[in-house]
């Protein structure tokens, strides 16, 4: 029996370890690789694209304007994502760049996720900065990090460096600043929903649901 | 007297080798599931496991971790049992992870000037299965 033990032992450990991997990997529920597919627009202002999460042609849009480095925008983040999830074909989400001059690493954090953008990964992007706003918003070279999320969700990070730099990154969030801003966006999160501007009472996981439930209704035929 | 000895380093040796093996399993899980809060929100550990260093052919370095802390511990456990050859296979495994590891510790202090804390988790536990080598008189 001895003699068998061993295989017996690291038998088991093997079966414990892979048993073990895939119940951790389950838990973990893919948070940045299960997300619907970025739809990219062509612009109504010819700056390029717009990010579009979601089903392209869902009867309510949720338009948000954003700052990554606003802890109010980071904190409606995963309401958003969820609401998405349970709205599912009735919702589609727009993002769109309005950072502020007064958030040190905001406008970078902006380029990095439009870098993304340019290798399919703009959502991952969204929610890793809101996701780990208080590292990077506080670090001294924000750039550093953002290196490295792009190496951990995958993309050729010397071309998401180049992009980072470029003029078509910095067109985009410029395009979205002056839309913003011509459509009178003073603060950040500024929310529409069906082109309608939320107050800012509304903007909360309850509030917003409201909101796109009411958005609904109105949409369905009498 | 020397024989329990033996039995008694290894068997360490095998605890240890089924930590770094826990550890490993558990950064490639997170790492192939995207999850980054493993760090939470350490900038040194973001800048590690998200730099090209931490993955060889688009694969976990993690993952081969995996492999490494898996033959550690089978060889361990056998030459534990008694079984001379796996002593000898103990010992490679040991020197080629200690090996490794003094690269990936250069990586991170010379080329990326940070340091990830469980990467230096498993460096000591890697350092403590090399000690284990040389106490055992007859894995030399």
């Amino acid at each position: 029996m001895k003699r068998y033990l061993p295989f017996v032992i690291v038998s088991a450990v093997a079966l414990i370890t892979l048993a073990g991997g895939t119940m951790l990997y389950r838990t973990k529920g893919l948070p940045l690789l299960t997300i619907s597919k970025d739809h990219v627009a062509p612009g109504t202002d010819g700056a390029g694209s717009i990010h579009i999460r979601g089903q392209p042609d869902a009867p309510v849009t949720l338009e948000e304007f954003g700052d990554f480095e606003c802890p109010p925008c980071g904190k409606l983040s995963e309401p958003i994502n969820q609401l998405e999830h349970d709205y599912h074909s009735r919702l589609r989400i727009i993002f769109r760049h309005f950072p502020f001059g007064s958030h040190q690493h905001a406008q970078e954090a902006a380029f990095a996720s439009e870098a993304a953008g340019l290798q399919g990964r703009f959502w991952e992007m969204h929610d890793l900065l809101y996701r780990e706003q208080a590292a990077w918003s506080t670090a001294a070279d924000a750039r550093l990090l953002f290196n490295a999320y792009a190496g951990m969700l995958g993309l050729k990070i010397d071309r998401f460096k180049k992009d980072m730099e470029s003029d078509e990154v910095k067109r985009r969030v410029t395009s979205d600043q002056q839309q913003g801003a011509a459509l009178g966006v003073t603060v950040t999160p500024t929310i529409f929903i069906n082109n309608r501007a939320l107050p800012p009472a509304s903007l909360n996981a309850a509030g917003l649901r409201a909101a796109i439930a009411a958005a609904i209704k109105a949409k369905s035929p009498p | 007297m020397e024989s329990r000895n033996r039995i008694i380093l290894y068997t360490i040796a095998a605890l240890i080798s089924l930590a770094g093996l826990a550890e490993a399993t558990y950064l490639t899980v997170l790492s192939l599931s995207g999850e980054t809060a493993v760090c939470g929100g350490s900038a040194s550990c973001f800048q590690v496991l998200g730099s090209g260093y931490a993955r060889i052919a688009g694969i976990p370095i993690a993952a081969f971790g995996i492999l490494a802390y898996f033959s550690a511990f089978s060889f361990a456990t056998f030459a534990a049992f008694g079984y001379t050859r796996a002593r000898k296979f103990f010992g490679l495994t040991v020197w080629a992870m200690f090996a490794v590891t003094l690269w990936l510790l250069f990586v991170q202090a010379f080329i990326l000037h940070a340091f990830c804390r469980y990467c230096l988790f498993s460096a000591a536990l890697v350092f403590v299965l090399a000690a284990v080598v040389v106490l055992t008189p007859s894995s030399r």
